[in-house]
């Protein structure tokens, strides 16, 4: 450093000879393509005439879905007896089926409140769909407890109005504060994601040919005409929101996981929860983005829009999560023998050993040993094993979801009142519906509703930046 | 359908779909919302409670028993509750009197009175006069009436005065946060026991109610539990 300080009049000469190596960012847009192509992209997605494949899907989803309503139907006929919920597991396959569906419903706000305040332009790419994915995840998440209070029509005591019963929610269980952190989230996630499509809705709107599709595009997009002004207070309004849901993506698996941390039941009362959801939920949620995002890419040949640089980062971000739930995994049971506490103890070794071990090692093998393929590029480039990787990824956090929820309920201080728990043949129609509700929801976005956000990423796209030549 | 198809798939209009005035519909619905809200809302307070639905169910009994005539201190006859309802400070249910007990003064008094044919009948065939249920409580409520009675909570506080009624009819709205009135505040209505069937007793003040109830509460240990299962065990 002293040297470097006596010459610093003069340039080292060494400097002159080693030019450091230029570093290009990876463009966002390959192709060199241009404005033009892209509103013609995304428009067109909307505008062509129904494919084939997606009226067989979209049929093959609404039969799927139907397997969750006909379920829900039955469990309000009949009563909440009809899931596999007996003593001592409560929460059986309802409250994994929630956490997991909340879990994915992740990746959208973080990519498109967090990522947008670090600036990280390649989200623009991906962000529209992800948002989508979020609520139509939440929407399946919020179906689990809703129907787990048993008699459904009285859900809305979960809400505190006031009533001539004389009392509120309980304000101090977990349980009450999850009805507040998901439905705050599912509010700001669906302005955000409407927000900012407006712009695009107004795209659309603009090329309609014919009276129905201008009067519905009309509608959605309130009146934009893309003035400065309106341009200013969208970007104001956007950044605002943005600030806004970052303290919820944190906030709400936060919660979640105190709806297990706050008790005492060994295995659930641990200080680690928090951080330790909310990694696996970006996790589970960007697993589920790659998942979606592939085959429509392939579908709809994004290719230059969506383009290795998005899938590689979008696989290190799985990557880092796994890792971090991995060693989540690990630290629980370093504490587990490091506390001293015998009940604690048994909790983890039971989990690993016990009678639910199975469901233990397809947790682990899924989400800490599978997202470590991510390292090699060859893998990242291989995107056919990315999706199958990340279809992984989904199996193993909700099997996560499973081992934290039955494990230490089945098997908790009393071994007299120990347990086995299984679902019934209405628990696994109505979770395997969510997929089809879920597949409903997400077609019709990809069929009325601008996939990509054509004006964003209009912004990243080379031709945007005047200085670029 | 195809006329419908057809209409919705003419060509679109040129230029701006809605018009100028338009842009006044968001603020006329955000209005129309609001007030149908508010309607709605003081609508269910005022009518989908006990104190509407509940209040004032007086229905027809299969005898005219006359309360104001028989009980309480303004009566011709003063006889005390317990004279008929007689387990009403030994159980937690209270019962309604079997025909005997209307008996004990009626074999000799009015026998012949038509409107005492019922009872008459009643007495000789053994059975039970079906008199009809006013007060009541959903089946997943558990209230004890021993319980109360024998601290002090007079009949009034629930049943009004029935000392007054020709036709016994539900003055109170007995839903839960009536209940948790009481629970939360028992000072306010405990009373000697002696005066639990005098249902025109006052204490002297609302200060010297509230001085003796605090009392009571101390001396008897009272403690109203307010957790679910107090009443819904």
């Amino acid at each position: 450093m002293a040297h470097a300080h006596d010459s610093s009049s003069e340039r080292p000469a060494i400097l002159d000879k080693v030019r450091p190596a230029e570093l290009p960012r990876s463009p966002l847009i390959l192709n060199n393509r241009g404005f033009h192509w892209i509103t013609d992209k995304v428009c067109g997605i909307v505008e062509e005439e129904t494919p084939l494949w997606w009226k067989i899907m979209f049929g093959v989803a609404l039969f799927v879905a139907s397997f969750t309503f006909i379920g829900l139907g039955y469990l309000v006929a009949t009563g909440t007896g009809t899931w596999g919920l007996r003593s001592p597991v409560g929460w059986g396959w309802a409250i994994v089926n929630f956490v997991f569906w909340v879990g994915i419903g992740h990746a959208g706000t973080l990519i498109s409140a967090i990522l947008c305040l670090l600036r990280q332009k390649w989200r623009t790419s991906i962000n529209r769909a992800a948002e989508a994915m979020t609520i139509f995840a939440v929407c399946c998440a919020g179906l689990f407890p809703l129907f787990h209070v048993g008699r459904v029509w009285f859900g809305w005591w979960l809400l505190p109005l006031p009533n001539q019963n004389g009392i509120w929610p309980q304000f101090r269980s977990p349980l009450e504060w999850d009805v507040f952190a998901v439905s705050t989230y599912f509010t700001v996630s669906t302005l955000f994601w409407y927000m900012g499509m407006i712009p695009d809705l107004g795209t659309i709107r603009d090329r309609a040919t014919t009276w129905w599709r201008k009067a519905f595009y009309s509608v959605l997009a309130m009146g934009w005409r893309g003035g400065n002004r309106q341009w200013s207070n969208f970007e104001m309004a956007y950044l605002l929101l943005a600030g806004l849901s970052t303290p919820l993506v944190l906030s709400v698996h936060t919660i979640v996981s105190f709806d297990f941390a706050v008790s005492n039941v060994p295995g659930w009362h641990t200080t680690i929860f928090p951080p330790y959801f909310v990694a696996g939920a970006i996790f589970s949620g960007f697993a589920m983005v790659l998942t979606l995002m592939l085959p429509l890419r392939a579908i709809y040949r994004l290719h230059d829009v969506i383009n290795q640089y998005h899938i590689d980062n979008m696989c290190k971000i799985i990557l880092a999560t796994g890792t971090m739930v991995g060693y989540a995994y690990a630290t629980e049971f370093f504490i587990a023998a490091y506390s001293g506490n015998s009940f604690e103890k048994f909790a983890f070794v039971n989990r690993a050993f016990g009678q639910y071990a199975w469901a233990y090692w397809i947790m682990v093998s899924c989400n800490v040993i599978t997202p470590q393929l991510f390292w090699f590029k060859k893998v990242r480039e291989n995107h056919s094993l990315v999706w199958i990787i990340c279809l992984f990824v989904n199996v193993g956090m909700w099997f996560e979801r499973f081992v934290i929820t039955i494990t230490s309920l089945a098997n908790d201080y009393l071994p007299s009142s120990w347990g086995y728990y299984s679902p019934t043949i209405v628990d696994i129609f109505t979770f395997f519906g969510t997929f089809g509700f879920f597949s409903v929801l997400f077609l019709l976005f990809v069929r009325f509703l601008p996939l990509l956000p054509m004006a964003e990423v209009k912004m990243v796209a080379p031709q945007a930046d005047p200085h670029a030549h | 359908m195809r006329k419908l198809l057809e209409f919705l798939n003419r060509p679109a209009p040129r230029g701006n779909f809605f018009s100028r005035a338009i842009n006044a519909a968001p603020f006329q619905v955000l209005v129309c919302l609001l007030v149908t809200a508010v309607v709605v809302a003081a609508a269910v307070n005022e009518y989908a409670t006990n104190k509407y639905l509940n209040v004032g169910y007086t229905p027809d009994q299969p005898v005219a028993f006359d309360h104001s005539f028989h009980a309480g201190p303004d009566s011709v006859l003063g006889l005390d509750c317990r004279y008929c309802h007689n387990y009403v400070d030994k159980s937690g249910h209270s019962n309604v009197p079997t025909t005997n007990t209307c008996w004990n003064c009626h074999s000799q008094v009015k026998t012949d009175s038509p409107a005492l044919a019922l009872v008459k009948k009643s007495m000789e065939t053994g059975e039970a006069i079906r008199w009809v249920k006013v007060h009541k409580v959903p089946d997943y409520v558990y209230f004890n009436h021993a319980v109360h009675v024998n601290r002090g909570v007079s009949c009034v506080e629930c049943h009004g005065r029935i000392d007054q009624q020709v036709v016994v009819g539900q003055q109170k709205s007995l839903n839960m946060s009536f209940c948790l009135d009481c629970h939360r505040n028992p000072e306010q209505v405990l009373r000697p026991v002696d005066k639990v069937t005098d249902l025109a007793y006052k204490a002297a003040s609302p200060a010297q109610q509230t001085a003796d109830g605090t009392k009571f509460v101390h001396d008897w240990k009272v403690n109203p539990p307010q957790s679910c299962s107090g009443c819904h065990r």
